[in-house]
């Protein structure tokens, strides 16, 4: 196909609003994804009937919902409701107790492990501290994935790490170890590293965690503008609610006390019209009637 | 869906175009109107006044027609005005190599004082894109000479921005070459001396542990050491039990061979008493003690000085030497002689099984010429050179773990650190303390 933008479909199925920014729905010009095709209207993650479990302890059940292309799709929910686990099942480090995690039509957790693998190739991770192997320089970090799954020369390699660390702001850093930069640089060449390979989704554990308010917005917005240029598919678990309402165009609010989805769509919506009042009262950071 | 005014993509969707343009600049040098059209979205008009080809690179010239084209990247300079295309699909994880190199050779042969950049039927494109965009705009900044990018769409301005937007930190870029060996060496010895002092202070600040310790005023909990008496101590008997069996085996094994020459295969049983309560049993549970609770310590404090669990007992005022080292050199220190003295049993019940066993020695008399061998003061010694070993193992293991780094590979060496120390120490102790027994006589 030589038409290099493919429109694609920014509604959000299965969520209720649809006033949401449509900037999120625009692709970005010329950045076409990469391999793997891009067929139309296949959103690119879609989660059915998921129940994760730890033991016979079911953290959450039936699960369903769908990220599109281009999202920027929130996990939210209260501290230790499961939203982590979730992120670890639809990245392929847990597997779920049923239901399925599809990457465009495939079944994710139903193919081999081959084939995980090649899916998670155009899947990125930021975790929470950056996990940043601590043996190898932050070049290095980086190198790591482009020197295992692509054809680049050494020299080519090292000019990508550079670049990406240039995006995130670090350059010049290439030869650190990550013990000799701060906690919120970690986490920016955890971003470097995340996008090495050019994915087109991109998960976050909690990227604002740890980091000053100022910090974390400066991320919120790197975070958009790499998913805008790049025109990637972001997920991301968060409880910061200026990041929820900054970034967010889609969402699912896992509840700790049903162990399920309480509700979905876009934050900004859910905040003024969900109709589970601790939804609203997550959102509206506990104005409408506080517990505790 | 609003068409971006700056996708050059859909003004030429032609592949032919590169040719047209290369055959325009080198055959007509006069039609300036072909070449101006055929660069899309150019904004300097007057590049094309009177073209005179001073050259023409091309790489990459693979005209596929599958799907993934490969990254075209063409050179034309023109009176100092560099004019570089870029075409085809730039994927990361593509097999066609970068044509970027070639083009960067001729840049730097050409001499030009301005570049600018075209996308010129540019199909797909990712960070590898921008990667060669951003070797040409740091040439041109080197060369202190302006670079454009105007033409290309706008998603790949920002990210050119966005990558541009913090200058290098060039204070903080160092030389990543490694260290030759006389480097290397030379920093290993000035680091003798520091390492020497860490080391005295911190058996230093031990001693002080333990007369605070006996004058009552210490802060280890003694929940902790029993804890410690248990994982060094009653935990490591399977261990200690295996490996001083078979060391009875092999001296017994060993020492017939020699002693059958003469008659004299009964005092195989001496042999075994005595070499295992002497120096055998000491030097083998020291061993085990080292690879199994000095590497142990070093790595359970070493994790805990990289989760700042070490920093975080300093301040609420508990010293760590006291709180995490004197339950460990206690517990290790009192246990380790114990250990030795079981070692010795099952070594020589080792030796009993081999000369009885197999050797058809009177089990009678093989207890006889044990109890011979046996001395007391041969198991004193043996027992005196387990507590030391004790001290050393638990103190080098404590050491190696709070003078971690704060990573993960840094818990890797302080507890190789650990293992290889002790194991010297070890050594080093025996040779010393055989040196003070053999001048005091026993």
């Amino acid at each position: 196909m030589d038409t290099p933008h493919t429109p694609l479909s920014g509604t959000y199925t299965g969520a209720p609003a649809t006033g949401a920014p449509g900037a999120t729905g625009t692709p970005a010009p010329g950045s076409a994804p990469a391999p793997g095709g891009d067929p139309d209207g296949v959103p690119a993650i879609t989660v059915q009937n998921l129940t994760i479990a730890y033991g016979s302890y079911a953290v959450q059940k039936n699960l369903t919902f769908t990220v599109n292309r281009r999202d920027v799709f929130i996990i939210m929910g209260g501290s230790g409701c499961g939203k982590s686990s979730l992120l670890r099942v639809m990245v392929g480090l847990t597997p779920p107790a049923a239901g399925t995690v599809c990457y465009g039509r495939e079944d994710f957790w139903g193919g081999t492990k081959k084939r995980r693998e090649a899916i998670l190739r155009n899947v990125g991770l930021l975790f929470q501290s950056g996990a940043l192997w601590s043996s190898m320089t932050l070049a290095e970090n980086i190198s790591l994935p482009l020197e295992l799954y692509t054809s680049l020369s050494p020299a080519d390699i090292r000019e990508q790490a550079m670049l990406k660390l240039a995006l995130v702001g670090l350059a010049g850093f290439e030869d650190y170890y990550p013990s000799e930069i701060s906690g919120g640089m970690r986490k920016r060449a955890g971003l470097a590293r995340a996008l090495a390979l050019d994915p087109n989704i991109l998960f976050f554990d909690e990227p604002s965690a740890g980091l000053d308010p100022l910090s974390a917005a400066l991320l919120d917005e790197l975070i958009l503008e790499l998913k805008e240029s790049l025109g990637m598919t972001l997920i991301v678990v968060t409880h910061d609610l200026d990041s929820i309402f900054t970034i967010g165009s889609n969402s699912v609010f896992l509840d700790a006390a049903t162990h399920t989805m309480i509700a979905g769509g876009d934050p900004r919506f859910l905040r003024d019209h969900a109709e589970n009042p601790d939804v609203r009262r997550f959102l509206g950071r506990g104005k409408t009637g506080r517990r505790a | 869906m609003p068409p971006e005014p700056h996708t050059t993509e859909a003004a030429s969707p032609d592949n032919a175009r590169p040719d047209a343009v290369a055959s325009s600049v080198a055959s007509a040098p006069a039609a300036s109107a072909p070449v101006s059209s055929a660069s899309p979205a150019a904004p300097s008009a007057p590049v094309t006044a009177g073209a005179v080809t001073a050259g023409t690179v091309t790489a990459g010239t693979v005209t596929a027609g599958a799907a993934p084209s490969p990254p075209r990247m063409r050179l034309a300079l023109d009176r100092g005005l560099a004019r570089i295309f870029f075409g085809g699909d730039w994927v990361l994880k593509g097999d066609a190599p970068s044509p970027a190199a070639a083009v960067m050779d001729a840049l730097k042969a050409g001499g030009a004082s301005a570049i600018e950049l075209v996308p010129e039927g540019l199909g797909r494109w990712d960070t590898s894109l921008l990667a060669a965009v951003m070797r040409l705009t740091a040439f041109a900044r080197g060369k202190n000479i302006p670079c454009s990018a105007d033409a290309f769409p706008p998603g790949f301005r920002r990210l050119l921005a966005l990558a541009l937007a913090v200058p290098p930190n060039e204070g903080a870029r160092r030389s990543s070459g490694r260290a030759g060996f006389l480097e290397s060496l030379g920093a290993l010895v000035l680091a003798v001396p520091a390492t020497c002092r860490s080391m005295l202070e911190f058996i230093g600040e031990t001693a002080v542990g333990f007369a605070r310790f006996f004058l009552g005023r210490s802060v280890c909990r003694r929940r902790d050491i029993s804890l410690q008496f248990q994982e060094c101590g009653a935990e490591a008997l399977p261990i200690v039990s295996l490996i001083s069996l078979l060391v009875g085996f092999i001296l017994a094994f060993v020492g017939v061979v020699q002693l059958r020459m003469f008659g004299a295969q009964i005092y195989v049983s001496s042999l075994v008493a005595v070499g295992m309560t002497r120096i055998m049993g000491a030097i083998m549970t020291g061993i085990i003690m080292a690879g199994r609770t000095g590497a142990s310590f070093a790595a359970v404090l070493g994790t805990m000085q990289v989760n700042e669990e070490i920093d975080a007992l300093a301040t609420q005022g508990l010293p760590p030497v006291e709180f995490l080292v004197l339950p460990r050199v206690i517990a290790l220190s009192l246990m380790t002689p114990l250990l030795v003295l079981y070692a010795d049993f099952m070594g020589i019940i080792g030796g009993f099984i081999v000369g009885v066993g197999m050797l058809g020695l009177d089990p009678a008399e093989y207890f006889t010429f044990t109890r011979m061998g046996f001395g007391l003061s041969n198991l004193w010694v043996g027992l005196a050179h387990g507590f030391v070993f004790g001290c050393v193992v638990a103190v080098t293991g404590c050491y190696q773990g709070l003078r971690c780094g704060r990573s993960a590979a840094a818990v890797g060496t302080a507890t190789t650190a650990a293992v290889v120390f002790s194991i010297v120490g070890i050594v080093i102790a025996t040779a010393i303390l055989t040196f003070l027994f053999n001048i005091v006589g026993i």
